[in-house]
């Protein structure tokens, strides 16, 4: 084993990189939670994403095209899953895995013959003289736009749910659709959009495995990040600041035991590769052991069903 | 006067109900204009039809002569209509001042609505600080949010649904200052409740609704409040019935009894005493959220408390679940009747088993006994003369009154030692109102120890033997019921709160 | 304008019709998908769901596959409709069976090469074990700490397959394999083979459990009070609690019986139809359980019938990829699809549609 192989500096760099997908795909869906609704199908829109966007690249060779129609393959699968379950009142947690299925299964008959092609190249953008700084340059100044993309949309996210009114009044439906609907708010348009625009960072967040991360396509290469994406939504206490949080830890350990296994450390490669969804376990278990506070943050009318009865 | 808003011919109708048939009515600026009927006369409809909740099937409204048909609240609030509802439009988990700017067409920048919101609470007597969180407020401090809501924006007309049912008798007074105050200014109210003395004391002109029909108008004080209820019910009521006996043995002890709220937002039970003896009605008071929740989950075992907090025949049964009480002869019918006391999508004879199973024997070694269950639940059907086709019908496809019936009906059957109802009557028509409290009474003259909760003080007042109410989770010391004057309750209520601190400032 | 309007009870009519016109509707749907792919709809429709059972060419072998890929789904969906009915997502199944059949198998590779009866019968035990404690952990998690069980089981999946892996690669591998992972072939292990009952029809040792399951889940739902507080429990948890059940019994019961069943239907695959650990041994059953479990209205009997049709698909669609070609991935896309149109139809079963005049805002 050799520890010393494991350069810091590219580890926190590649972090960012790993934990881009899981942050996307978070953000977007802590917006449909604060909506009322539980989505259970991030894995489905990741995956749908990444070939939407990976199949756009390469037949066009432009990545910002790519992303484009993986922003749009995510929103549209979770339009499947807003008419569904806004429109015809089903279980928002049944339609969730129906979605997450479905997904997989498309996504696999979409990617028939993109296997083992390379994507074009996403765009590095190097921030003018910050990227020149020593050390701190290299990590945090000298990514892809797509990760400088998703720390504007956590912040744009966090904005807008603090500080616009729009943001308040989708709260508010998340908290009492009942309440709100009285008032006048249009419950059933409202968290349609906001689950279009969480399967559009879902779809997003896909895109940035095919793209960026791996980059190539492989069938359910998406492995479980959509779920860890919920938890890390629990994990927030749907609280924006907190999912960059956890997305970066997440994506520390992910990369962590990439290098562990790289650097031939005593475990075996089957332990390791174990360690982020037992970590995302350890960390569901933490948060919701404060039963009190999870239930104060949680919105309290998520995953119900919204009829309008007068 | 010409009239502020007037209402001409206004039809809807439900899939099998016709719920407002032909109503008219006009109200004048700065008038408090009483909207009268019992539960299900259709008073919820019209006024969700002059909010632009609802659109009518027919029929014409008119607000300062010009032609008024809002095609959803918001701009039923440009036009100057604001609204107080009863339930339903508040965000525990949002603050006061986030709540208000929700209700508001153009509300100001949160500090600006602050300062605003402080200084229309204190010009009316209504503290209330804007940053608070609505979820950790009290029933009361609650409708002032709306309240105040309502008053930000200026409204020529209010509507007010059923506004002192979460009021202390002290702080009822108090608001018929305020809205004096505000008709005064011009204001108009649409006053709805089904309390007549309320209504005399406050208005200047009723409309009656029954089953949707506008049945009278009138001045309500010149009106005796018989008169008024007779005009609402359609026939004379005549008050239950009771054979006086002479209490037995005390059979329910409950001493020490302090719990905190399973609801994050929920009231914590504070050392809570009191005794029930056989063959006696205990009336416990008090405003909605203050502790009846809780006391019920405590009484029923849904909570587990001390084991000798409650004692029941001089056993502990603190610790015991809901089953291991019902053996013992401790029965309870909660509040909510569609998912609390029933499953709404089961069927009668699977409620009766609900919480009939042990008592009545409807199950062998776990495996269930559906005939006789059945039988249960038709026996139920008849002796309460519930309304329904028959028992293999779901829950919810039954009124108010008649599952009322159904769940107080469960439990009396059972012959229980201890029974405890929560809002025994609460959404119900009269006649069914009357018809449960009759069988309260029929089962207490039997030796059973009846505990009502409930925030209706006219009923504890018929039923009741002794009463004792619940103030932020504490209990009064129970007193015998006769010859409590109204402000002697609304005193062990809680008086006014802190309201009284707002108007010595 | 059009509008819902919930209906006074649910309606049993649209409760029942509902499955058969998801599956036809899916039928159509899946025409214009493999239409889109070149392929003639009708005969990939008939490919898929005729041939295999009447085809005289394909029948001999198509049929008694169909109670070997039924078998496993219907034990694992009985499981998972106890905890759907009762509001616990067990959705990790895909790991419980793992979970049963890495123990079982691991019973009998501890045994090999003792023939005896014993063998066979302690690996059921062994297996069905496996796949409780897995699904014990959500519960005891959800029990202990409130943790959200869908999440945990979902995340036990992968952990299951890691260790899958990491069996098939080192502690179970065959010895005499010549390095090739996977382990003993437990069907050339006569004590430890999960044998035809009846030759030539696929009916092992696992399809007669499962038929089992379905009377006796049947019982339990229809005719046992702890079969009514589950019920209960899903349609109002409120009204469960004051009925007396308590959440956390309930919360294991449902985990561990769906646990069990899942690995005692990975066990029944190890030591029958797969014949050894591998590490690519799951193929997904334990999440198109949950399709045939919704498809069967969480009924023992239409899970029974759905787990049948779901089979069929499983086996037209391979028949359907090897004589026109169509990728397997269509199958999946297929059967996720079903369970769309099953959702969106479910709304008929509580609501009516009804066109008004003047729209409600």
């Amino acid at each position: 084993m050799d520890l010393s192989a494991i350069n810091p500096l590219v580890l926190v760099a590649s972090l960012m990189v790993a934990a881009t997908p899981i942050l996307l795909a978070a953000i977007g869906e802590l917006v449909v939670e604060k909506a009322g609704v539980l989505n259970l199908g991030v894995e489905g829109m990741m995956i749908t994403g990444a070939i939407c966007g990976f199949a756009t690249a390469v037949e066009t060779g432009s990545p910002l095209l790519g992303f484009l129609a993986a922003f749009a393959g995510g929103a549209a699968l979770s339009l499947v899953f807003g008419v569904l379950t806004q429109v015809f009142l089903s279980n928002q947690v049944a339609t969730g895995l129906a979605l997450t299925l479905f997904g997989l299964g498309l996504s696999s008959l979409m990617g028939q013959g993109y296997t083992g092609i390379k994507p074009p190249p996403t765009a590095r953008i190097e921030i003018p003289v910050l990227a020149d700084l020593p050390v701190v340059g290299r990590i945090l100044f000298q990514h892809d736009w797509v990760v400088y993309a998703s720390l504007l949309l956590v912040a744009g996210v966090w904005a807008f749910l603090r500080y616009t009114r729009a943001g308040l009044v989708l709260r508010a439906v998340g908290e009492s659709h009942d309440a709100a609907h009285a008032l006048g708010y249009k419950v059933v348009r409202i968290r349609i959009l906001a689950i279009l625009f969480g399967g559009a960072c879902a779809g997003l967040g896909g895109a940035y495995i095919s793209l960026v991360r791996v980059p190539q396509w492989t069938d359910g290469m998406t492995s479980g990040a959509g779920w860890i994406a919920l938890a890390i939504v629990v994990f927030a206490s749907w609280k924006a600041p907190r999912v960059l949080l956890g997305a970066y830890l997440f994506g520390g350990v992910a990369v962590l035991q990439l290098n562990l296994q790289a650097a031939g450390i005593a475990i075996p490669v089957e332990y390791l590769s174990m360690a982020p969804y037992l970590i995302t376990i350890l960390v569901l278990v933490i948060m919701s052991a404060d039963r009190s506070r999870a239930a104060l943050n949680a919105p309290a009318s998520l995953g119900r069903s919204f009829h309008a009865s007068s | 006067m010409t009239a502020l808003l007037t209402v001409e011919g206004l039809t809807k109708a439900y899939p099998g109900v016709v719920a407002n048939d032909d109503v008219s009515f006009a109200i004048a600026p700065g008038e408090v204009h009483a909207l009268l009927g019992e539960n299900g006369a259709g008073k919820s409809t019209l006024v969700k039809m002059i909010y632009g909740l609802v659109r009518p099937d027919a029929g014409r409204m008119r607000l300062r002569d010009t032609p008024y048909t809002p095609s959803e609240p918001r701009a039923a609030r440009a036009s100057g209509v604001a609204m107080v509802f009863q339930h339903f439009s508040l965000f525990d988990a949002l603050d006061v001042a986030e709540n208000i700017a929700l209700g508001m067409e153009n509300p100001p920048p949160q500090r600006q609505l602050a300062r605003r919101i402080r200084e229309v609470s204190e010009a009316y007597g209504l503290p209330l600080d804007p940053d608070r969180l609505v979820g950790e407020l009290s029933a009361g401090e609650r409708q002032r949010v709306e309240i105040i809501r309502c008053l930000l924006q200026d409204p020529k007309l209010l509507i007010m649904d059923e506004p002192t049912s979460v009021l202390t008798p002290q702080e009822v007074q108090i608001l018929f200052e305020t809205l004096r105050k505000l008709a005064a200014e011009g204001t108009a109210i649409l006053y709805i409740s089904h309390k007549l003395e309320e209504i005399r004391a406050l208005c200047d002109n009723a409309t009656i609704l029954r089953l949707g029909k506008v049945v009278a108008t009138c001045d309500p004080r010149e009106k005796s409040a018989a008169e008024l209820a007779e005009m609402m019910v359609g026939t004379k009521l005549t008050p239950p019935e009771r054979e006086s006996a002479a209490p037995g043995e005390v059979v329910l002890d409950v001493s020490g009894l302090s719990m905190k709220s399973a609801n994050p937002f929920g009231t914590t039970l504070k050392n809570v005493h009191f005794r029930v003896r056989a063959g006696e009605v205990l009336g416990i008071g008090g405003v909605a959220g203050n502790g009846q929740d809780e006391l019920l989950a405590a009484l029923s075992g849904e909570s587990r408390v001390e084991p000798d907090a409650i004692r029941l025949k001089g056993a502990d049964v603190g610790q015991l679940g809901p089953n291991a009480r019902r053996r013992l002869g401790l029965l309870c019918a909660p509040e909510e009747r569609l998912g609390h006391a029933a499953a709404p999508d089961m069927s009668l004879t699977e409620n009766a088993i609900l919480t009939g199973v042990i008592r009545e024997d409807l199950a062998a070694r776990g495996f269930l006994r559906w005939g006789a269950a059945q039988g249960f639940a038709r026996r139920i059907v008849e002796r309460f003369d519930v309304r329904t086709p028959g028992v293999g019908h779901a829950a919810r496809s039954l009124s108010g009154g008649n599952l009322q019936k159904f769940v107080i009906g469960r439990e009396v059957l059972q012959r229980p030692e201890v029974l405890v109802v929560n809002q025994p009557t609460w959404g119900v028509d009269a006649s069914a109102a009357a018809a449960i409290r009759q069988a309260l009474l029929d089962l207490a003259s039997t030796g059973t120890a009846v505990i009502c909760i409930s925030q209706d003080l006219d009923e504890l007042m018929e039923i009741s033997d002794q009463f004792a109410a619940l103030n932020e989770g504490r209990l009064s010391a129970p007193r015998p019921a006769r010859g409590l004057s109204i402000e002697e309750i609304g005193l062990m209520m809680g008086g006014a709160h802190d309201m009284e601190v707002a108007d010595a400032v | 304008m059009i509008r819902l309007e919930k209906r006074p009870e649910p309606s049993r009519f649209w409760t029942a019709v509902t499955p058969v016109l998801a599956v036809l509707t899916t039928m159509i749907a899946g025409g214009v998908l493999f239409a889109m792919l070149g392929k003639d709809p009708l005969e990939s429709i008939r490919t898929i769901f005729w041939d295999p059972l009447f085809n005289a060419q394909f029948a001999d072998f198509a049929r008694p596959q169909l109670l070997v890929k039924a078998g496993p789904l219907i034990l694992i969906a009985l499981g998972l409709s106890l905890g759907f009915r009762a509001g616990i997502w067990n959705i990790g199944a895909e790991g419980q069976y793992i979970a049963g059949a890495i123990c079982g198998a691991g019973v009998a590779l501890a045994f090999y090469p003792l023939d005896s009866w014993i063998v066979f019968p302690l690996m059921v035990l062994a297996g069905a074990l496996g796949g409780w404690a897995w699904g014990m952990i959500p519960a005891l998690l959800k029990i202990r700490f409130g943790t959200n069980e869908i999440l945990v089981s979902l995340m036990l999946v992968y952990v299951a397959e890691q260790f899958l892996a990491s069996m098939s690669l080192g502690l179970l591998r065959n010895p005499e394999g010549h390095g090739f992972p996977g382990s003993r072939n437990l069907q050339e292990y006569p004590a430890a083979a999960n044998t035809e009952i009846i030759a030539g029809t696929g009916m092992h040792w696992g399809v007669m459990t499962a038929f089992l399951a379905v009377i006796a889940a049947y019982v339990l739902l229809n005719r046992h009070i702890l079969g009514f507080h589950i019920r209960l429990a899903g349609q109002s948890p409120r009204a469960a609690r004051f009925a007396g059940v308590s959440p956390p019994l309930l919360v294991a019961f449902c985990l561990g019986t769906s646990g069990a069943l899942a690995g005692l239907a990975g066990l029944f695959e190890v030591a029958g139809p797969a014949g050894q650990i591998s590490i690519d041994f799951n193929v997904g059953y334990g999440f198109t359980a949950i399709i045939v479990a919704f498809l069967g209205r969480l009924h023992p009997v239409g899970i029974l019938l759905a787990g049948l049709l779901m089979a069929l698909t499983y086996i037209g669609g391979e028949l359907a990829q090897f004589m026109l070609g169509l990728p397997a991935a269509a199958i999946q896309a297929f059967q996720g699809m079903l369970l769309f149109f099953l959702l969106g139809f479910d709304v008929f079963s509580n609501y009516r549609v009804r066109r008004v005049t003047s729209e409600v805002a």
